[in-house]
């Protein structure tokens, strides 16, 4: 059975505090709720890619709502994990223009190097492989997101240099 | 008809920067239309006869004439980079490679408007887009074209970027509303319309990046000049984005008019097909409009040549005809397989619907696995008219548009390409062990069906 009760360390630091200010200023008073979305991208960005229920409810005493509407949020999007996901995860698109371009063999072939199935993680918890729905790069296909960024054009090569340079560290996820 | 007015700029270095921007003339329509009346504005973009460019095509000028100004209550514009459907990536590339051309739109509309707090709306996975704009719009703050009183006119606006979580429907207006209200993206029910009841129960106007970024030409050089771009009620120039089949995919700003035929097959723009494969279907505006088959592509069913306009390339309505939507142009060739392509859009709707109505919800998922029986060789005959009926009881019931985008792509597959299913469906060891990268062309195993 597939393991739920998942820990998870919570650390707001001062530099996210103050992000998360920055965020919530850019709504009148009163209306802090609607900075919930950026908010949770930042602080999943903080948190190894995933939010907990804790940490979710961290985030409605932030922005001082309540817990629910929070998780109401983050169950409709699937920008935000619910659970452990590796530290560089690999979203290949597989919508028509892609999956025309082989998308599909892209993946395989991903999973395959990486030993691991469609929406898992490894071992060491450093990859997970999912596929996703169109994100808007059809003229560049094949393609997957890591991070913030895009990389388009794939090939079976590009795979094996983009996971090494993952291990190697040589890869910025965010674009701070 | 190789004019550009948005794209014009995209090759100078440094062009992403407001000093290049700024030296290259940019900014100069907001200096003018901050000497404007704000009503002035809104009259040039309704003769400009600009049409919304995320799909509808909604006159953009009588849209703005629709604000509540009588409420009293702050009125707000909201830009849609949304950008989710599939083959569309125009919005991306303007906003990349150009933001302060969407920053300068903001402005002039935001004044139209009387807006003093606007946003854009982009979707999450555009992340690195997100940060590129909020450096700009630092930019321009700093530079004195956003805050408070922009250069001694009186006029204040502030302008944030506010990114959503990954969801295609928060690309209609009303889901995009509640999504920047911080909650689910379900689409309201209309009336009331966001330009009474929006943004907070503000009155609020929602336009796509391109109409908004259409904006600063028109004030410099008039709704008259512009309307002088493109043919007939096609007014301007328009971004497509070209992905599938062809041998350069890509953004192209086109002065709408050109021929499909010119568009696809020239150097400047698609270059034909890959490997000089036999053109097999063509998707105009995204993955939510019908697909048109080889025969109606370059002609209309009159015969007429079809053109890259709103009307030529919906003549016909759907029977013959399809939308230009936003501007996805999804090339395939023969080797495609139709009912695996279909499924595939299938699959995207199902997961993508926001489940409030039933009839999208349900059928969405019923279409999704109806066609994945059928694309995996265990279809049987009436499962073609199943779809068909599945299909036609979503069109039109459902609150927002995302029910008919689900339901176009099957009934065009059905009408279009009906004896490919049938093949699926006859020969079904045919179909189990076939590689879907090498597939057999359809053309070439048709004759089957005579037996």
């Amino acid at each position: 059975m597939e393991k739920t009760n998942y820990k998870q360390d919570i650390n707001i630091t001062p530099e996210l505090m103050a992000r998360i200010n920055e965020l919530i200023s850019h709504y009148p008073e009163g209306k802090q709720k609607s900075a919930l979305l950026p908010v949770l991208h930042e602080v999943q960005d903080a948190h190894d890619n995933w939010l907990s229920l804790e940490l979710q409810t961290k985030v409605a005493e932030i922005l001082n709502i309540k817990p629910i509407e929070v998780f109401e949020v983050t169950t409709f999007y699937t920008m935000f994990n619910q659970k452990p996901m590796g530290k560089y995860m690999l979203e290949f698109c597989s919508t028509s223009c892609c999956a025309i371009n082989k998308a599909e063999d892209m993946m395989d072939y991903a999973c395959e190097k990486l030993n691991i199935k469609p929406g898992q993680i490894t071992a060491d918890g450093m990859f997970s492989v999912v596929g996703v729905q169109c994100l808007g790069a059809c003229g560049y296909a094949p393609m997957l997101q890591l991070g913030d960024f895009y990389h388009e054009h794939l090939t079976k090569e590009k795979i094996d240099l983009l996971i090494d340079d993952c291990k190697a560290g040589k890869i910025t996820l965010h674009d701070k | 008809m190789g004019r550009k007015i948005l794209l014009d700029k995209i090759n100078i270095p440094g062009i992403k920067t407001y000093e290049v921007y700024r030296q290259n003339g940019g900014y100069a329509s907001v200096e003018k239309a901050l000497k404007m009346e704000p009503d002035a504005i809104t009259e040039e973009v309704k003769t400009s006869g600009l049409r919304g460019r995320g799909g509808a095509g909604f006159p953009v000028g009588l849209k703005w004439s629709f604000i509540d100004k009588k409420s009293g209550n702050p009125r707000h514009l909201v830009c849609n980079a949304d950008e989710s459907e599939p083959g569309t990536f125009k919005d991306r590339y303007l906003m990349e490679y150009i933001p302060h051309l969407l920053i300068e739109g903001m402005i002039v509309s935001s004044f139209a408007l009387g807006a003093n707090l606007s946003y854009i709306y982009i979707r999450g996975e555009y992340m690195w887009v997100f940060k590129t704009l909020e450096r700009a719009i630092k930019e321009a703050y700093a530079a004195g074209w956003l805050g408070k009183n922009i250069k001694g006119t009186g006029y204040d606006l502030d302008l944030h970027v506010h990114c959503g979580g990954g969801a295609y429907i928060c690309g209609e207006e009303t889901a995009l509303i509640e999504s920047l209200e911080g909650k689910r993206g379900n689409p309201r029910i209309k009336p009331p319309f966001p330009a009474v009841k929006g943004l907070w129960q503000n009155p609020t106007v929602v336009n796509n990046v391109e109409s908004i970024a259409s904006v600063p030409w028109i004030v410099l050089n008039s709704g008259e000049e512009y309307s002088k771009i493109g043919l007939g009620r096609s007014t301007g120039t328009k971004l497509f984005s070209v992905s599938g089949h062809v041998k350069k995919p890509g953004v192209y700003e086109i002065e709408m008019g050109m021929t499909v035929e010119e568009f696809m097959n020239s150097d400047e723009y698609c270059g034909g097909m890959i490997d000089d494969r036999p053109l097999k279907g063509l998707i105009p505006g995204g993955s939510s409009v019908p697909i048109l088959p080889n025969n109606l592509i370059f002609k209309t069913a009159n015969g007429e040549d079809r053109l890259m306009t709103y009307e030529s390339l919906s003549d016909g309505g759907f029977a013959t005809g399809s939308s230009l939507g936003s501007g996805g142009f999804i090339v395939y060739n023969d080797t495609a397989c139709i009912v695996r392509n279909t499924w595939n859009f299938s699959r995207f709707y199902h997961h993508e619907s926001c489940g409030q109505c039933s009839p999208c919800r349900e059928g969405t998922g019923w279409m999704e696995k109806v066609l994945w029986r059928i694309e995996n060789g265990e279809g049987r005959m009436e499962d073609i008219d199943l779809l068909w009926d599945i299909q036609s009881k979503i069109e039109g019931n459902t609150i927002c548009p995302l029910g008919d985008a689900a339901a176009w792509p099957v009934a065009a597959a059905i009408r279009h390409f009906r004896d490919e299913f049938e093949y699926h469906i006859r020969f079904p060891e045919r179909i189990k062990n076939r590689d879907h990268f090498t597939n057999e062309p359809f053309e070439k195993v048709k004759h089957l069906l005579k037996s």
